[in-house]
């Protein structure tokens, strides 16, 4: 099968743009939906030809579905692994879809059907997990254009639906209304003004709850944090959408706060720590991934004090994703050492910066 | 590991503490974890409540459910014992099976098991046996609760067959 992310609007990374709101602190927002085929076993106990049967009905009902022309179908089964984290690192599918978690490994038919914002991931840890991925801070948005999916997927397929428990999960922590959203955002101030703990410790008394970059499991790098809720039943899907949204307006006002006491109280020394960051993504010739990502923190807290004003947060948002290691070895075009990949790293972060710079200049 | 207090046994409790904003994991002997007050899952399991009272002769025991991990999903084959490890039902039809495990469960991650968003329709007209199934199911349910004096359970499910009636 031939495995080309360009077919994909933006080729699947139009969520990075910036075009959305509050898109200085908020990368993006993330909805999905889990749901489940009556009549059938969840994946856990599925054999091959019920996921074959799954993804043939999931397919046929997102073929029809007007939300879903423009998408392609990529499956994970057929995929090499490189590709297949490539498609992950682009956070198209999940660590699981892609086989890419220890001790489960690759599912026969595990899919995903995609236009790059809006998609669908096919025998997850749920027959359907539909997604909607979205620029910046975008809950209501994001929300709605599922919504839209979710109603023409059931009106074509039987999803399993208990009168008291709502639609029926695999893991009873998704159960109900099976609405999981997320936002992925960036909390330096927070951090250097050591006011994180107070907010983390504050998300679970209000049932919402923390990771990394990479979801479920993923530690926080360069201040990185995803936040999202908690609990799926008892509450509407507005209502768990408004609380989350509710708070994560919170956490920026209180970001937005720390931004200022630092720029008060401590002018230079975040500029110069802003400054070192930039100087080093500019000019070092091997970067690991963990290092790089906390030196594209104090770059975007640069720009975001408006101390760097001619770099884009696109630039910022890409190299977020670019400089892992399946995105360096697509542009070697081969595989790479540790070492090598930092060096990769470095290299592509330089070119990058530079290309900004001089499109800044011009 | 080595214990942090006695620095003689090896660690088994892992102990992390918040204060002040800083974060500080203590690694100590069961011992030792003990005598600071640490209570953990293991050295609670060792006093059930009902083994204690089964002991005394009061038979509280008698009155609850056998142990039934065994208990199997008709449709699927999965049991209680698959769910308690996986933490993953095998089956629609097992939320049916393990009910009263799940209410219990689903209180406990959610704060309720009543699910009050969309609610999905299927293409079947309104008003058909479906409707009808429901409230069969939901008056069952009601009479269930009542039994097991699930009073809050009971008044939501009262509400709602008023409303569906």
């Amino acid at each position: 099968m031939s495995f080309d992310l360009s077919l994909l609007r933006d080729s699947g990374i139009s969520w990075l743009d910036a075009s959305g709101p509050e898109s200085g602190i908020v990368l993006s927002t993330r909805v999905r939906l889990a749901r489940n085929l009556q009549g059938l076993p969840f994946t856990i106990r599925t054999r091959e030809d019920d996921r074959a049967a799954i993804l043939e009905q999931v397919l046929g009902a997102g073929n029809a579905s007007k939300h879903l022309e423009q998408a392609t179908l990529y499956r994970l089964d057929e995929l090499e692994p490189a590709d297949r984290q490539l498609m992950h690192e682009r956070h198209l599918v999940s660590k699981e879809l892609a086989g890419l978690e220890g001790d489960r490994g690759l599912k026969t038919s595990a899919a995903v059907l995609t236009n790059g914002e809006l998609g669908v991931m096919i025998n997850e840890e749920d027959h359907l997990r539909l997604q909607c991925l979205r620029s910046g801070f975008a809950l209501a948005d994001a929300y709605n254009e599922l919504e839209r999916l979710d109603i023409d997927l059931g009106a074509a397929l039987p999803f399993a639906f208990h009168p008291e428990f709502g639609y029926l999960t695999s893991c009873p922590t998704n159960a109900g209304t099976g609405l999981r959203a997320s936002v992925l955002i960036h909390l330096p101030g927070l951090v250097l003004t050591k006011e994180i703990a107070k907010v983390l410790q504050g998300l679970s008394q209000v049932g919402l709850t923390f990771r990394g970059l990479y979801g479920e499991g993923s530690e926080v790098v360069g201040n990185f944090f995803q936040l999202s809720n908690q609990t799926t039943l008892g509450k509407s899907e507005d209502e768990l959408l408004d609380h989350l949204g509710k708070i994560v307006r919170q956490v920026i006002a209180y970001e937005t706060q720390a931004r200022e006491v630092l720029r008060r109280d401590a002018a230079m020394v975040i500029a110069d720590k802003v400054w070192r960051a930039y100087g080093l993504l500019r000019y070092a010739r091997s970067l690991s991934f963990e290092e790089t990502m906390n030196l594209l923190s104090g770059v975007r807290l640069g720009v975001g004090l408006n101390l760097i004003t001619d770099l884009s947060v696109y630039t910022l948002n890409k190299l977020l994703v670019f400089t892992q290691p399946a995105h360096l070895e697509l542009f070697e075009g081969k595989a790479l050492t540790a070492q090598d990949l930092s060096i990769s790293r470095a290299s592509y972060v330089r070119r990058e910066l530079e290309a900004d710079a001089a499109r800044g200049s011009q | 590991m080595q214990c942090d207090n006695c620095k003689e046994r090896e660690a088994a409790v892992h102990l992390t503490q918040i204060v002040d904003n800083s974060v500080t994991t203590l690694h100590l002997c069961p011992q030792c974890a003990a005598e600071k007050g640490v209570q953990t899952s293991a050295n609670v399991a060792k006093f059930p409540l009902s083994d204690f009272l089964a002991s005394m002769g009061q038979g509280v025991g008698a009155h609850l459910a056998p142990d039934d991990s065994s208990e199997t999903c008709d449709f699927c084959g999965a049991t209680l014992k698959d769910f308690r490890e996986t933490g993953r039902l095998g089956c629609p039809h097992c939320y049916d099976t393990f009910e009263s495990h799940l209410r219990d469960r689903l209180r406990r991650l959610h704060g309720s098991s009543h699910h009050v968003g969309e609610v999905y329709l299927t293409s079947e007209p309104a008003g058909t046996n479906l409707q009808e199934r429901e409230i069969g199911e939901m008056r069952k349910r009601l009479k269930t609760a009542i039994e097991t004096e699930h009073v809050e359970l009971a008044a939501e499910l009262r509400d709602q067959l008023r409303a569906l009636e």
